[in-house]
């Protein structure tokens, strides 16, 4: 495997970076482009190109499919969640303005809270599809090891 | 775009069928940012050309990497597809132009968010504001479909089952 040294030494540097800015994505698309579906991809991205570099059974180790499976679920509970949060508060279903004493701030935490949901979801469910196309047969892994 | 839409029809080879399908969809991101669409042209860039491109690839490399070839020249679907790109073009004749202040589009509620999911919502990026709150129902919806996509590629290819089976049989071989 040393014709992909150069690949796995720029990934290194990259996958942190990468992750980073998912993050930086998620938390500031109040202000910038961006926002919890885009997030979740860059994350899943992240994880995608590291499980291409080092293996599917590398990465399985780092994430394992039933962490993926649980947050795939989780996310959606979480923006659903929110919703309902809404209606106990007295609102209406996915109605933010209730879930502060501050209608503002209750919209921007209801915000942030599915746009987590949102990006938890998708950052797993691209990871899931990955593992299950690279876990067939004749994935690529396979052929190697 | 149309070049490498042209190549993507003529090619035989998968693989740079997989790659050219990344170009155009980097293209188009690039079109996106030219009309200031910048959280469409980032989610394009990342899942057209990012995500759908490793995908592709995976199937390619599970499936075959060459098209089979057709002897017969198939004209009806050619017929088909001029066709309905004709009726697309005439449809475009009646959209108001670019940018015109008074297209239907500008006239509904789209002032009423600009003018006041400041004071309603809060974030200045008025895109996630009306994605998260003024349509949260219909992100939720989103949401849900993505979670039935992964679900349903759980189901259909079972969890990469034959996988672990194959780890399995080969530990004990050794």
């Amino acid at each position: 495997m040393s014709h992909i040294a150069v690949l796995r030494v720029v990934s290194k540097l990259l996958i942190p970076v990468i992750l980073l800015f998912a993050l930086y994505v998620q938390f500031h698309g109040d202000f910038g482009p961006g926002g919890g579906f885009q997030a979740g991809v860059i994350f899943g991205s992240g994880f995608i190109l590291y499980a291409l570099i080092f293996g599917t059974a590398v990465a399985r180790r780092v994430v394992p499919a039933a962490i993926t499976r649980i947050a795939l679920a989780a996310g959606v509970l979480l923006y659903g969640g929110v919703g309902v949060a809404g209606i106990v508060l007295g609102g209406q279903y996915l109605d933010y303005s209730v879930l502060a004493d501050d209608a503002l701030a209750g919209q921007h935490l209801g915000i942030a809270l599915i746009e987590f949901g949102v990006g938890l979801t998708v950052a797993a469910a691209m990871i899931t599809i990955f593992y299950v196309f690279a876990g067939q047969d004749r994935g690529p892994e396979d052929a190697e090891q | 775009m149309a070049v490498t839409a042209v190549a993507l029809a003529w090619l035989r080879n998968l693989f740079a069928v997989v790659m050219l399908s990344g170009i155009f969809t980097l293209t188009a991101a690039v079109v996106y940012v030219v009309m200031d669409a910048v959280d469409v042209a980032f989610t394009e860039a990342a899942v057209g050309a990012g995500i759908a491109t490793v995908l592709m690839l995976g199937s390619l490399v599970l499936t075959t990497a060459e098209e089979k070839v057709q002897p017969r020249r198939a004209f009806g679907p050619l017929a088909m597809v001029v066709l309905t790109g004709a009726v697309l073009v005439y449809g475009t004749l009646d959209m108001p132009f670019y940018g015109d202040p008074s297209a239907p589009a500008h006239g509904h509620v789209a002032p009423r968010y600009i003018r006041d999911s400041g004071r309603e919502v809060g974030p200045p990026n008025i895109v996630t504001s009306v994605l998260a709150s003024y349509r949260g129902y219909d992100t939720l919806g989103e949401v849900f479909v993505i979670f039935t996509a992964a679900a349903g590629v759980i189901v259909l290819m079972g969890r990469g089952r034959r996988y672990r089976g194959r780890e399995r049989r080969d530990a004990e071989r050794s």
